[in-house]
C-alpha cells in the first residue's frame, strides 16, 4: 500500500516541476493570474455584473465612464462593463471549445500519420495541405455562411478552420519520437500500437502541443471576434467582445470608449493567454532541469 | 548440451533507397547453442544491428528463416508472435534514447510485465519489479527516479532490467557499451556475464569493439557488408584469422605496450556501397589476393575445419597475386 501511494507522489511531482519552473516567470505567472480571473468572471458572471446585459436604458444612452456605469453605456444605454462581464463567457467557451475540437481531430491525424507512415501519412497529410492552403479566417467565414451563425456553429467553424496547423505540429513531435529506441523496447515487448502512441509517444510530445494550444486559445478568440465583427459570429443582443467591437465602430469618433474598453478586455485575454503559453514552453522543456 | 537455441538461415533484409536496393541484411546464416555468446562484430553499416533487429521482427525480414527452437518465427502470427517475445529481448545501444524520459525506472521496468499481464496483483508487480532492480545492481532508492536523474551506467543497468523482466531465454546485445566510458564497460559486460550463468541466458552480442567481443563472447561472427564472412570460436579467431577481412580487422588492434610496433595491413580504398552490390566476394575489390572468379562467384559459408566457418574461395591456400 505504502509503495502504490509513494508512486502517486512521484506521478504528481512532474507537474510540480513544471509548476515550479513556471513560478520563476513572472510575466507567465501574470498571465496565469489573468486567465484564472477571468475564468471566474466567466463564472460568477451574474454575481459581478451590476446590470443585465440586454437590458436597455434609452435614457442614459452614450454615456461616458461614470460611477454608475463603470465603462459606459452603449446606443442602447446598455451598461458595457456588464456585457463585457457576459462576453467572457463568450470568448473563454469559444476558444477553449474550438481548441478542444481542432486538437482532437488534428492530433489524431498527426498522430496516425506520423507513426504509420508511407501512403497513410501521405493521404492524410495532403488532405491537411488542401485546408491548409485555403487562409484559416477564409474559411471560418465559409462554414460559417454555410452552416448559418450560432455558438456553436462559430466554433466548429474556428475548430475544424485550424486543425492543419495541429495536424501537422502533432506529427512532427510524432515523428522526431518514434525513432526513439525506447519505441523499439516497446515493440520488443510485444506493446500494442494503441498503447505506443498514448503511452510512449504522446506524453513526449505534450511539450509543443500544449503552448500551442495555449496561443491557439487566443487565435481562436479573435477569429471567433473577426467573425462576430462581420456579423456571422454571435448575434445580438448576445454579448460578445467581436460584436461589440463592431457595434461601436459607427459611433468611434464621438463615443471612443465602446470600442475602447471591449478591445481593451480582448487585447489582456489575448496577451496573458500569449504570456502563458511562452512560459509553458519553457517550463515544460525536459532539458532545461531546475 | 550443444542445443541450438536460435538458427538463422539465408536471411535478408533489403532496404528500398532512391539510388536501388540496400542491401542491409543479405543471406546471412549462423546458430547459437542455449547459454552460449555469439559475438556479432563488424564496421559502421555492415549490418549487424538490423541482423539483431530482424532477429527479433523488429524490423521484417524479406526472406529467410529465424528458426527459435526450430520454429519459424518470421512465419508467426501478431498474437502468436506477442507470446514469442517474452522469450526475446534486446538491449540497446543508446543509454539516453532507450528510456522513456517520462516514466520512473520502476515504471520503465514494468511495462513489459504490465503489456503481457503477467501478474495479477500489484503486490507481486512490485515484488517482481524490486527482485529485477536488485539482479542488476541499482539500488531501490532510484525506482521512482526518471531517467534522466541517472548516469549512462546506471540506465542501461534499467535498460538490461527491462529486458529481463519477461524471463527470456536469449537476449540481443546491440551494442549495450559502446556508449559507457571504459570502467562502466567492465562493469556492465561482467554484469551480463554473470546474469548469462545465473539464468543461463543465450547472447547475441553485436559490437564494433574487438577487445569487447573477445572478453564476453565464445563464438565470433565477422560481418562484411551484409554477409557473415567468417564465424569461428573466440580464441581461434584472434590466432589465426582465415578471412583476408578478418586479417586486416585484427591487425588494426592495437597492442597497449610501448615500442611495440605490429605490422599493419592496410586496405586498399573504401567499403563499397550496400546498395546494389555487384556479384561476387563483396570483399574482392579489395582483397590482395583476389582472382578471377571471387569477382563471379560469391563465396559460401562454409565449415572449412571443425567449427570454423569461412567465406572465401581460397581459404589456406592465400598468395599474393
Amino acid at each position: 500500500m505504502n509503495t502504490v501511494k509513494q508512486k502517486k507522489n512521484k506521478k504528481k511531482s512532474i507537474w510540480l516541476d513544471v509548476w515550479r519552473r513556471l513560478r520563476k516567470n513572472k510575466m507567465a505567472v501574470g498571465g496565469l493570474v489573468i486567465i484564472i480571473l477571468l475564468f471566474l468572471t466567466a463564472i460568477f458572471a451574474d454575481w459581478i455584473a451590476p446590470y443585465s446585459y440586454e437590458s436597455q436604458d434609452l435614457l442614459n444612452m452614450f454615456q461616458t465612464p461614470s460611477f454608475e456605469h463603470w465603462f459606459g453605456t452603449d446606443e442602447f444605454g446598455r451598461d458595457i462593463f456588464s456585457r463585457i462581464v457576459y462576453g467572457s463567457r463568450i470568448s473563454l467557451e469559444v476558444g477553449f471549445i474550438a481548441v478542444g475540437i481542432s486538437l482532437i481531430i488534428g492530433g489524431s491525424i498527426g498522430a496516425i500519420a506520423g507513426y504509420y507512415g508511407g501512403r497513410l501519412e501521405n493521404l492524410l497529410m495532403r488532405c491537411m495541405d488542401v485546408l491548409l492552403a485555403i487562409p484559416e479566417i477564409l474559411l471560418a467565414i465559409a462554414i460559417v455562411a454555410a452552416l448559418g451563425p450560432s455558438i456553436a456553429n462559430l466554433m466548429i467553424a474556428v475548430g475544424i478552420s485550424s486543425i492543419p496547423g495541429y495536424a501537422r505540429l502533432v506529427r512532427a513531435s510524432v515523428m522526431s519520437i518514434r525513432e526513439q529506441e525506447f519505441i523499439e523496447a516497446a515493440r520488443a515487448a510485444g506493446s500494442s500500437d494503441f498503447r505506443i502512441i498514448v503511452k510512449h509517444i504522446l506524453p513526449n510530445c505534450m511539450a509543443p502541443i500544449i503552448v500551442q494550444a495555449t496561443i491557439g486559445v487566443a487565435i481562436a478568440i479573435l477569429t471567433a471576434a473577426g467573425l462576430s465583427f462581420i456579423g456571422l459570429g454571435i448575434q445580438p443582443p448576445t454579448p460578445e467582445w467581436g460584436s461589440m467591437l463592431s457595434g461601436g465602430r459607427s459611433y468611434i469618433r464621438d463615443y471612443p470608449h465602446m470600442t475602447l474598453f471591449p478591445g481593451i478586455a480582448m487585447m489582456v485575454t489575448i496577451l496573458a493567454l500569449n504570456l502563458l503559453g511562452d512560459g509553458l514552453r519553457d517550463a515544460l522543456d525536459p532539458k532545461l532541469k531546475n | 548440451m550443444n542445443e541450438k537455441i536460435i538458427e538463422v538461415k539465408e536471411l535478408k533484409k533489403h532496404f528500398k533507397t532512391k539510388s536501388g536496393m540496400l542491401h542491409a541484411v543479405d543471406g546471412v546464416n549462423f546458430f547459437i547453442n542455449r547459454g552460449e555468446t555469439l559475438g556479432l562484430v563488424g564496421e559502421s553499416g555492415c549490418g549487424k544491428s538490423t541482423t539483431g533487429r530482424v532477429l527479433l521482427r523488429l524490423i521484417q525480414a524479406n526472406s529467410g528463416e529465424v528458426l527459435f527452437h526450430n520454429e519459424n518465427i518470421l512465419e508467426y502470427s501478431k498474437p502468436d508472435m506477442k507470446k514469442m517475445r517474452k522469450n526475446m529481448q534486446i538491449v540497446f545501444q543508446d543509454p539516453y534514447s532507450c528510456l522513456n524520459p517520462r516514466l520512473t525506472v520502476s515504471e520503465i521496468i514494468a511495462e513489459p510485465l504490465i503489456i503481457n499481464k503477467v501478474y495479477k496483483t500489484k503486490d507481486e508487480l512490485e515484488t517482481r519489479i524490486d527482485e529485477l532492480i536488485g539482479r542488476v545492481g541499482l539500488s531501490e532508492r532510484l525506482k521512482t527516479s526518471y531517467p534522466h536523474e541517472l548516469d549512462g551506467g546506471r540506465r542501461q543497468r534499467v535498460g538490461i532490467a527491462r529486458a529481463l523482466a519477461l524471463n527470456p531465454e536469449f537476449l540481443v546485445l546491440d551494442e549495450p557499451v559502446s556508449a559507457l566510458d571504459v570502467c562502466i564497460q567492465a562493469q556492465i559486460l561482467n554484469l551480463l556475464k554473470d546474469l548469462q550463468k545465473e539464468l543461463g541466458l543465450t547472447y547475441l552480442f553485436i559490437a564494433h569493439n574487438l577487445s569487447v567481443v573477445k572478453h564476453i563472447s565464445d563464438r565470433i561472427a565477422v560481418m562484411y557488408l551484409g554477409q557473415i564472412i567468417e564465424l569461428t570460436d573466440y580464441k581461434s579467431i584472434f590466432k589465426d584469422p582465415l578471412h583476408p577481412y578478418t586479417q586486416a580487422l585484427l591487425s588494426a588492434i592495437p597492442i597497449p605496450k610501448l615500442g611495440v610496433q605490429k605490422e599493419r595491413l592496410i586496405l586498399r580504398g573504401d567499403v563499397p556501397s550496400p546498395i546494389n552490390p555487384a556479384e561476387g566476394c563483396r570483399f574482392a575489390g579489395r582483397c590482395d589476393y583476389s582472382k578471377q572468379n571471387c569477382f563471379e562467384e560469391t563465396p559460401k559459408l562454409i565449415e572449412s575445419e571443425p567449427g570454423r566457418w569461412v567465406a572465401c574461395h581460397y581459404v589456406r591456400q592465400l598468395e599474393q597475386n
